[in-house]
């Protein structure tokens, strides 16, 4: 019983790596990018919880949050999470220009979602230093739209690389849209536990 | 023949310069990246070093002569961050994890080589803004922590930097976390286990954790710091609202982690060290590894014990004090472990394992006073005094920077294929032990009679331990002359060290010193039992290998 093998002698030597398990790597690094991300968020909500708690002058005290328009972008970013999944429903049996239409609707989604967020921002009696609850509010719902605006870069990113003739992401390589759409789910569950938190409770 | 666990598809030759001038550039070579942390980190150490010298200057007389007040604040504050975020986190995960791990998982390379650069090259850019900011109307002077609202009072500049810095430093070490995760748990060789990984595997996994769950914490709330600066936010400032102890919270959610980001990849590579220079087996492996994860686990619910000055309730100082305590478990096992590996052994001592040694000294004395420090009524007398300096720099100092050393000397051959000199290494050690005693010991005792950290001035009295103290650290800038003469004679003119210069086991040692750029020139060695000494059949097979 040895316990160095030397390669040519193990069973499992001629085991090479498939591209799926390339990316499964790749999307297992990407998730652990993403815990980190919501780790952040987690700092930020529990920051604001606390606040909330020790320091009653805070939030809703003055203000009352209107809610038809957040109301309004958690089903923008909800039915975006939908679409970006039909197109990559496409994606898989080779319909690109369906697959196109479909990214092309979340993108739009995601930017209808933040001019509705700056159209609140703009009807808000409150600004940036005003109080501790203004502070939070726009550091977190601020932190989260840089998320949404660089989500929907990178839509429009896969959008270019899925067109026909010369794109780059297809059946064969699909990691791009993957890591995308992974991304774009997570912002959008972070959207709703922010809704939660911060306009709900 | 194909190559297996090639993470990149491009080939990494065509894209590196060669000769030393590939430590220049934007490597993907993990070994390279590994060496650029250690040199790059050891730099700053210097730098770092340097500033301690001169707190220990300034200390030498009851009175703040040496410099003025508003300096020496900024000199503490460069020598915390410096030393915590450039050299021992940087080093211990990043120099070591970059240049083992690949060859411990059985891989050519990391899983993302291209992070792992983007990764190592922020630190320098951070590291020297960081200093110049000492130059631009005056660095930052709140210390490493930061507390509001000093920090938000004192000269905003410095602390601007100095957040940006962190905030770079915070990312470097997040993607090399996200990396040494994804290399580990994806990248192994088709049939290892995960239970027969070496031992610094499991520590850097842990760490690794650690990093992707409490660093982005940080970087929310420096981000929120900056805010509070800029835009004159209220998040930390009591005068608009905001409150001070919820800064401490997330921090501490941080910063206390930070401290095992620091000790557990030095665990790790202890565990290497003893086995191969005691000629002996690992003692308790499986309770190493389950040892690593419960000091994960309890590690990120501690942070408070660091605020029971701060007006916690009595049910949180509970909470922490037990949580805290029970650290001292898992850690105790593997302090056993340690001694039951060195046990019977057939002990060398050369530099490597004396520096292990000295690691193990140390950390039982620092590991002590941090079970004291862990109870409140201690805490209370104690807090903010010259005992909390001692007892960390007897974690952090004796323990993360003696395995630091001890690591150099065990795989300097590995780096360069040539031996370093037993007898400087030697010499070595005494003074920096010796130093470094001298220096921190004697704290304690100035810390349980009240003598305040962070002050250029103090009660007279204490001025004679002061001085000892300052010789101590006199002592252990003087250790790193024989250090670095060591290390530039050897690389010049050092006997070659042959590929296996220890009789290790341990997968690195089955490729040629140095090694060529994808870390074997045939397939892969699969290591099923890295610490098999003693085991006959083991050790014939590794003499046919070679």
């Amino acid at each position: 019983m040895t316990s160095i093998v030397p390669q040519e002698k193990s069973s499992e030597s001629k085991k090479n790596l498939s591209e799926g398990e390339h990316e499964d790597f790749r999307l297992f690094g990407l998730i652990a990018f993403l815990i980190a991300d919501g780790m952040t968020f987690a700092g930020f909500f529990a920051a604001y919880l606390t606040f909330k708690a020790v320091n009653p002058l805070a939030p809703d005290a003055i203000y009352e949050l209107e809610l038809p328009l957040p109301t309004l972008n958690t089903i923008l970013l909800l039915v975006s999470s939908f679409t970006f999944h039909r197109a990559g429903k496409f994606l898989e049996k080779e319909e690109a220009k369906q697959c196109q239409k479909w990214l092309l609707i979340t993108g739009a989604l995601g930017v209808a979602f933040l001019i509705s967020q700056m159209f609140e921002y703009f009807t808000l009696p409150f600004g940036l230093t005003d109080n501790l609850f203004a502070s939070t509010f726009y550091a977190l719902t601020g932190f989260h739209g840089l998320h949404v605006t660089l989500g929907s870069i990178m839509i429009m990113i896969i959008w270019w690389q899925t067109r026909v003739p010369n794109g780059r992401v297809n059946k064969e390589n699909l990691f791009p849209f993957e890591a995308v759409e992974l991304y774009w789910h997570f912002v959008d569950g972070i959207w709703v536990v922010l809704f939660i938190i911060l306009y709900l409770l | 023949m194909t190559v297996s666990l090639k993470p990149n598809n491009s080939t990494p030759e065509k894209l590196q310069p060669t000769g030393w001038l590939k430590y220049l550039s934007f490597s993907l070579d993990h070994k390279v990246i590994g060496l650029q942390y250690l040199v790059c980190g050891f730099l700053f150490y210097l730098i770092g070093g340097s500033l301690a010298g001169a707190i220990r200057v300034e200390l030498t007389s009851p009175l703040s002569d040496f410099m003025p007040r508003e300096v020496y604040n900024q000199v503490l504050t460069l020598h915390g961050t410096i030393m915590i975020f450039l050299w021992i986190v940087p080093v211990v995960n990043g120099a070591f994890g970059n240049y083992l791990i690949p060859f411990y998982v059985g891989a050519r390379d990391m899983a993302f080589p291209r992070l792992n650069a983007v990764a190592f090259w922020l630190i320098p850019p951070s590291g020297l803004m960081l200093i110049t900011s000492y130059f631009i109307n005056g660095a930052a002077q709140s210390g490493w922590t930061a507390y509001p609202p000093l920090s938000i009072t004192t000269p905003a500049a410095g602390q601007i930097i100095w957040i940006l810095s962190v905030l770079l430093l915070g990312g470097s070490s997040i993607f090399g976390g996200i990396n040494f995760i994804a290399t580990i748990i994806k990248l192994r060789r088709p049939g290892l286990k995960l239970m027969q990984l070496p031992m610094y595997c499991w520590a850097m996994l842990g760490t690794s954790i650690l990093v992707v769950l409490s660093t982005p914490v940080l970087a929310g709330t420096l981000i929120l710091l900056s805010f509070d600066i800029v835009a004159h936010t209220g998040f930390f400032n009591p005068s608009l609202g905001g409150n001070v102890i919820v800064y401490q919270h997330l921090f501490w959610f941080y910063s206390h982690p930070a401290v095992y980001i620091m000790v557990l990849p030095a665990f790790g590579l202890v565990s290497e060290i003893l086995p191969i220079h005691s000629r002996k087996p690992l003692f308790g492996y499986t309770t190493m590894v389950f040892s690593i994860m419960g000091i994960v686990v309890l590690g990120l619910v501690v942070w408070a014990h660091h605020m029971f000055t701060s007006g916690t309730p009595p049910w949180m100082r509970l909470f922490f004090t037990i949580a805290t305590a029970f650290i001292a478990v898992p850690t105790g096992i593997k302090f056993f472990n340690w001694v039951a590996t060195l046990w019977g052994g057939k002990i060398s001592l050369n530099s490597a394992m004396l520096f292990s040694c000295g690691f193990i000294i140390n950390f039982v004395l620092g590991g002590i006073t941090g079970v004291a420090l862990a109870q409140v009524p201690f805490d209370i007398h104690v807090h903010d005094t010259y005992f909390v300096v001692a007892h960390f720099h007897y974690i952090v100092y004796g323990g993360s920077v003696f395995v630091i050393f001890s690591s150099i000397y065990h795989w300097f051959p590995k780096f360069t294929g040539k031996m370093l000199n037993e007898n400087l290494g030697r010499f070595h050690f005494i003074l920096t032990f010796i130093g470094f005693n001298l220096c921190f010991a004697p704290q304690h005792w100035l810390g349980l009679n009240g003598m305040p950290r962070r002050v250029a001035e103090y009660d007279p009295q204490f001025q004679l331990i002061n001085q000892i103290s300052s010789v101590g650290a006199l002592l252990m800038a003087l250790s790193t002359l024989p250090f670095l003469w060591n290390v530039f004679q050897s690389i010049l003119y050092g006997h070659d060290a042959g590929d296996n210069p220890w009789n290790a086991l341990t997968p690195e040692w089955l490729t040629s010193s140095p090694p060529p750029v994808e870390n074997w020139d045939g397939e892969a060695p699969l290591v099923l039992e890295p610490y098999g000494y003693g085991n006959k059949n083991l050790n014939k097979t590794q003499e046919q290998n070679k």
